[in-house]
C-alpha cells in the first residue's frame, strides 16, 4: 500500500455554519501511519484551519479521541492499515461540538468535582504499608487517560436528560473506592446523585476503551453492588464499615 | 474577528498545568492566595503525563544506605559539575518528602514485600531510587494533582495560549493569551508570574516529546529580557522506536533496562560490555546513548537503522507486570511482542537540561517578580539530567516557585496595562493573517531536520555553522509566514507562534553549542572530544539592547568545601 489513501474528515464550525459535511483529502501513505498523522498532514500541508486535538501522539494522553469509520477511537492508535482505504473521522457525538473534531468536553471537570477525593482512614501509621497486592485492583482504574470514549458511546451519556455521570467518573470513584487505604464509600452518592442506576451494563463502554479497563465488570457492576449492599442491608453496612472504618459520603 | 479582550486579574498567574504548574498552583491556594492556571492543552494532558520509569527520591526503601547527600552526589557528576550545587542539595533533601505528599494525595505506587514505596534501579543512581507506579509514573502523578486542584476549585483555562508577557520596568505585570475553543483573546494581570512551561523538545524532528514542548516559556521569557543557561546542554535519551515511521522518537522506557534488559547490536554483541563493563546498559543516558548511536553509525544497526533492546529472558508475567505498557505500546504501535521479540531502538531527544535561570530556593528570574519551574528552569541538571529526577524537580520546585511567588504576591499590587502593551501583542497575532503567507508547517519542518541532522547527539563546528546560518535563513523566512481562518483552533496560526519561540530555542542552542569547545555530558564534539577544565563553566543567552543574543560565559558555581566530601572530585584526562 503505497499510494495515497482517502480521508473524510468532519467539517463544521456551529458559529459561521447551519450544517456540517465530510470533506475528503488525499493524503500519501506511510507506513505504519495512524489516523492522527494523516489528519495532522491534511492540517499542516492542506487546510490550516482543520481542527483536530492531540498532544502525545503515543495513546497517553487522552486528547485525540474522535469516531473513526463510526467507532469511538483514539486516532494516535489507530493504524490505518489495520482499517482499510476509506476513512472518514468523525468527532465524539456525545459532547458539544466546538469545531471540526474538537469538543467540548469540560463538563467531566464538573463531574469530576462532585466525587469525593482520596480521603486517607484515620488514624493510619506513618509511613504507610500496603500489601504489594492490593494496590492490584486499584491501579486498574488508575490506568485511565480521561479520554472519554466509554462516555461517547454510552447511550445514556448519549441521551443528556439524565443525571448519570458515566462510566468514566465510575471508574475514577472506584479508584478511591478501592484504594486499600481509602476511607469513604461513593457507591451510594454515585447512585443517588451520581444516576448510576441507569446504566443497564450494555459493556459498550468497556469495548472502546483504549486501556482496557473493565469498566463495566470491575467498576461499575462492583460499584452497583456495593451501593445495593448499602440500601438494603444495614447489618451488612455496619459489620463492613466497622471493619473497614469508612465513613459513607451521601 | 473578535475585538473584545477578556481581562482576569490574579495574585499569581501559573503559565503551565504540567506537574510544576499544578503543583505551584497548589502551594499558591493553600496560602489562601488566588491562583490562576493556565494551559495550552487541556487540563489533564500536559506532557508530565507521558513519564514512565519514576521520580527519584532518596527514601531508602530498597536501600537503605540512600540518603540526600548520595542523591545530590549523584546529581552533581551526572551534570558533570557545572549544575547549581544548591539546587542539587534541594533535590536530594525535599523530594522524598514530596513524594509521600503525593501519596497523601492519593497516588498509589508500587510496593516492597514489606508495603513501604518501592524504588527501582534507573542510569546512574547509585542505588535503586526511583519509587514508581509501574511504566506509568506522570500519569498518576498528573491525575493526582489533577484532582486536588479541581476539588480546590483553583481557577484554571485550558486550551489557552499565552502569547507573550507583559513587562513594566523589572516585573512582569501581565500576560496576553489567546483562549483556543472560543476565539477569545485574554487578559492576565498578575501580581507574580511562575512559568512552568515545559521544554523544548519538538525543536528536534525526532523526539519523545509531546505537541506542546515547543519552548514557549522559554521564548516568551527570551523576548521579555530573562536571562537563559545552558541551552546546548540537550539530552539525548538512548532507547526511542524507530519503526515505524510514524512513532519514530517515541519513548523507550529507561525501566527497560533497569528491569534487565539488554542492548544488542545486529551480530548479536552486547556492546555495552565494551563501552561500559561496570555499569553496562544502566550507565548514564549520555554514555548509552552515544553507544547506541556508534553503533548504528559503524553499521552494526538493525534493519530499520536501531539496535536492539532484549528483554525476553524476564518472561511473560514478569514483563507484563511490570512493563505494561511498554507491552501495549510495542504491540499496537508495531506488532512487536516484546515477550518474544526483540525491540529495535535509537536515540530520541528528551529533556532540554538548559531553560531559565533561576535562582536556588525561590526560582526567582533576573527578574522581579517573575520565577520559573520545571523543565522550563534550568540549573539543577547541568550537563546531563539523571533519570527521574524530573518528576522530583518539577513537584520540589514547582512547589518552591508557588511558596516565593506567595511570598513576593503579600506585598505586591496589580498594576494597570498600558494600552499600546495590548495593542503590540495583538498586532503581532493578526499580522499571520494573511492570503499570501509561508506555510509555518513548512519552516518547522525544515528547522527541526535542520536541528537532528546538525546540532544531534555528535556535533562538531562545520556542522553547527551550517545550522546557524539555516536558522538566520529562517529567522527572515519567518517573517513571511502567516495562515488564514480565525482565532479558533487554528492550528496555523499556532504554528505561526510557536515557530517563533521554536526559533529562539534553536539559536541558543545552536550558538551555545558552538561556543562550547569541549565535550561534557550531554554535548559531545567529534573535534574537541574531550573535557576541557576551561570550560566548566555555564553559558548565560539573554536579549540583548541591540535586538541581537547576548552570551556571557560564567564559571560554574562552587560548592561548600564541606560538600566536596559527598561528590568523586572531577578528572580530566
Ligand atoms: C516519554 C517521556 C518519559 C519521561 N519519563 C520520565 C520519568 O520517568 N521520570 C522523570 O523524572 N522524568 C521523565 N520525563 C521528563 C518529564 O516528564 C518532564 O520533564 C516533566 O514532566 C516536565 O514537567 P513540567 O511541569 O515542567 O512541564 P510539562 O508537563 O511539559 O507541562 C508544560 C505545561 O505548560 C503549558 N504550556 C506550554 N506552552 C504554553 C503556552 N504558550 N501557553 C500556555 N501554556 C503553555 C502546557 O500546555 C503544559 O500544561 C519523561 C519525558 C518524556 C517525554
Ligand atoms: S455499561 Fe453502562 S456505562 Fe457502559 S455503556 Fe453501557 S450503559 Fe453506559
Ligand atoms: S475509562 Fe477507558 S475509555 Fe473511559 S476515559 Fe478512561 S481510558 Fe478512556
Ligand atoms: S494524542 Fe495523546 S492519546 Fe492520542
Amino acid at each position: 500500500m503505497s499510494e495515497d489513501i482517502k480521508i473524510n474528515v468532519f467539517r463544521f464550525d456551529p458559529e459561521t455554519e447551519k450544517e456540517g459535511k465530510f470533506v475528503e483529502y488525499n493524503v500519501p501513505y506511510v507506513d505504519g501511519m495512524v489516523v492522527l498523522d494523516t489528519v495532522r498532514y491534511v492540517e499542516e500541508k492542506i487546510d490550516p484551519t482543520v481542527s483536530i486535538r492531540w498532544n502525545c501522539k503515543a495513546g497517553k494522553c487522552g486528547s485525540c479521541s474522535a469516531e473513526i469509520n463510526g467507532k469511538p477511537s483514539l486516532m494516535c492508535k489507530t493504524r490505518v492499515d489495520e482499517i482499510g482505504k476509506h476513512i472518514t473521522v468523525a468527532p465524539m457525538a456525545a459532547f458539544p461540538l466546538i469545531k471540526d473534531l474538537v469538543t467540548d468536553v469540560s463538563k467531566n471537570w464538573e463531574i469530576a468535582r462532585k466525587i469525593p477525593m482520596f480521603t486517607p482512614k484515620e488514624g493510619l501509621e506513618k509511613p504507610w504499608r500496603i500489601n504489594p497486592k492490593d494496590v492490584e485492583r486499584s491501579k486498574e482504574f488508575k490506568r485511565c487517560i480521561e479520554c472519554f470514549l466509554c462516555m461517547d458511546v454510552c447511550h445514556v451519556v448519549r441521551e443528556h436528560f439524565t443525571p448519570y455521570f458515566g462510566p468514566r467518573h465510575i471508574v475514577k470513584a472506584a479508584s478511591w473506592d478501592m484504594h486499600p487505604l481509602d476511607g469513604l464509600d461513593r457507591s451510594k452518592m454515585l447512585d443517588v446523585e451520581g444516576g448510576m442506576g441507569y446504566c443497564n451494563i450494555t459493556k459498550c463502554c468497556t469495548e472502546v476503551c483504549p486501556e482496557h479497563i473493565k469498566i463495566t465488570d470491575n467498576a461499575i457492576i462492583q460499584e452497583k453492588e456495593r451501593a445495593v449492599d448499602r440500601q438494603y442491608d444495614p447489618i451488612a453496612m455496619i459489620i463492613k464499615n466497622r471493619r473497614k472504618k469508612e465513613k459513607v459520603v451521601k | 474577528m473578535n475585538n473584545e479582550i477578556e481581562t482576569v486579574e490574579t495574585d499569581v498567574l501559573i503559565i503551565g498545568a504540567g506537574g510544576a504548574g499544578m503543583r505551584a498552583a497548589i502551594s499558591v491556594n493553600d496560602a489562601g492566595l488566588k491562583p490562576v492556571m493556565v494551559t495550552k492543552s487541556l487540563l489533564g494532558k500536559a506532557h508530565t503525563v507521558m513519564a514512565e520509569g519514576g521520580i527519584a527520591a532518596a527514601l531508602g526503601n530498597v536501600d537503605p544506605k540512600d540518603n540526600w547527600m548520595v542523591h545530590y552526589g549523584d546529581i552533581i557528576e551526572e551534570g558533570v559539575y557545572i549544575s547549581n550545587w544548591k539546587m542539587a542539595e534541594i533535590l536530594g533533601k525535599e523530594a522524598p518528602e514530596r513524594v509521600l505528599e503525593l501519596e497523601k494525595y492519593g497516588a498509589l505506587f508500587d510496593r516492597t514485600p514489606d508495603g513501604r514505596i518501592m524504588q527501582r534501579a534507573f542510569g546512574a543512581h547509585t542505588y535503586r531510587r526511583l519509587a514508581h507506579i509501574g511504566d506509568r509514573t506522570g500519569l498518576e502523578l498528573i491525575k493526582t494533582l489533577e484532582d486536588q486542584v479541581l476539588h480546590r476549585n483553583i481557577p484554571f483555562y485550558d486550551e489557552m495560549y499565552i502569547v507573550d508577557l507583559i513587562r513594566k520596568g523589572d516585573k512582569i505585570i501581565g500576560a496576553y493569551g489567546i483562549k483556543m475553543d472560543t476565539g477569545k483573546t485574554f487578559l492576565f494581570k498578575a501580581k507574580t508570574v511562575v512559568i512552568a512551561t515545559g521544554g523544548s523538545g519538538r525543536v528536534y524532528k525526532v523526539t519523545s516529546n509531546s505537541w506542546e514542548s515547543t519552548g514557549d516559556g522559554v521564548g516568551m521569557a527570551y523576548r521579555a529580557g530573562v536571562k537563559l543557561r545552558d541551552m546546548e546542554m540537550i539530552q539525548f535519551h538512548p532507547t526511542g522506536m524507530v519503526y515505524p515511521p510514524g512513532v519514530k522518537g517515541l519513548l523507550v522506557t529507561e525501566g527497560v533496562r533497569g528491569e534487565g534488559g539488554i542492548l544488542l547490536n545486529s551480530k548479536g554483541e552486547r556492546y555495552m560490555l565494551k563501552y561500559s563493563p561496570q555499569k553496562k546498559e544502566l550507565d548514564a543516558r549520555d554514555v548509552v546513548a552515544r553507544a547506541n548511536y556508534r553503533e548504528i553509525m559503524e553499521g552494526r544497526g538493525t534493519e530499520h537503522g536501531g539496535v536492539y533492546l532484549d528483554i525476553t529472558n524476564k518472561g511473560p508475567d514478569f514483563i507484563k507486570h511490570k512493563l505494561p505498557a511498554m507491552y501495549q505500546q510495542f504491540l499496537e504501535f508495531a506488532g512487536v511482542d516484546i515477550t518474544k521479540e526483540k525491540m529495535e531502538v535509537a536515540p530520541t531527544v528528551h529533556y532540554m537540561m538548559g531553560g531559565i535561570q533561576v535562582d536556588a530556593e525561590t526560582e526567582k528570574t533576573n527578574l522581579e517578580n517573575l520565577f520559573a519551574a520545571g523543565e522550563v528552569a534550568s540549573g539543577l541538571h547541568g550537563a546531563n539530567r539523571l533519570g527521574g529526577n524530573s518528576l522530583a524537580d518539577i513537584l520540589v520546585f514547582g512547589k518552591r516557585a508557588g511558596d516565593a511567588a506567595v511570598n513576593y504576591a503579600r506585598s505586591s499590587k496589580i498594576e494597570e496595562i498600558p494600552a499600546e502593551e495590548i495593542e503590540k501583542i495583538k498586532s503581532y497575532v493578526m499580522h499571520f493573517f494573511r492570503d499570501d503567507g509561508k506555510n509555518p508547517y513548512d519552516l518547522i519542518d525544515r528547522l527541526t531536520a535542520c536541528m537532528s541532522e546538525n546540532v544531534g547527539i555528535m556535533r562538531d563546528e562545520e556542522h553547527l555553522q551550517k545550522a546557524m546560518e539555516i536558522i538566520e535563513g529562517l529567522k527572515e523566512e519567518f517573517k513571511e509566514v502567516g495562515t488564514k481562518g480565525g482565532l479558533r483552533y487554528n492550528h496555523g496560526l499556532l504554528g505561526c507562534l510557536e515557530l517563533g519561540n521554536m526559533l529562539v530555542s534553536c539559536e541558543a542552542i545552536a550558538t551555545c553549542a558552538s561556543m562550547r569547545k569541549e565535550s561534557r555530558g550531554a554535548h559531545a564534539r567529534s573535534d574537541f572530544p574531550k573535557k576541557d577544565p576551561a570550560w566548566k563553566v555555564n553559558i548565560v543567552t539573554y536579549l540583548g539592547d541591540d535586538g541581537n543574543m547576548v552570551f556571557e560565559v560564567k564559571p560554574a558555581e562552587e560548592m561548600p568545601e564541606e560538600y566536596k566530601a559527598y561528590v568523586k572530585p572531577e578528572v580530566y584526562e
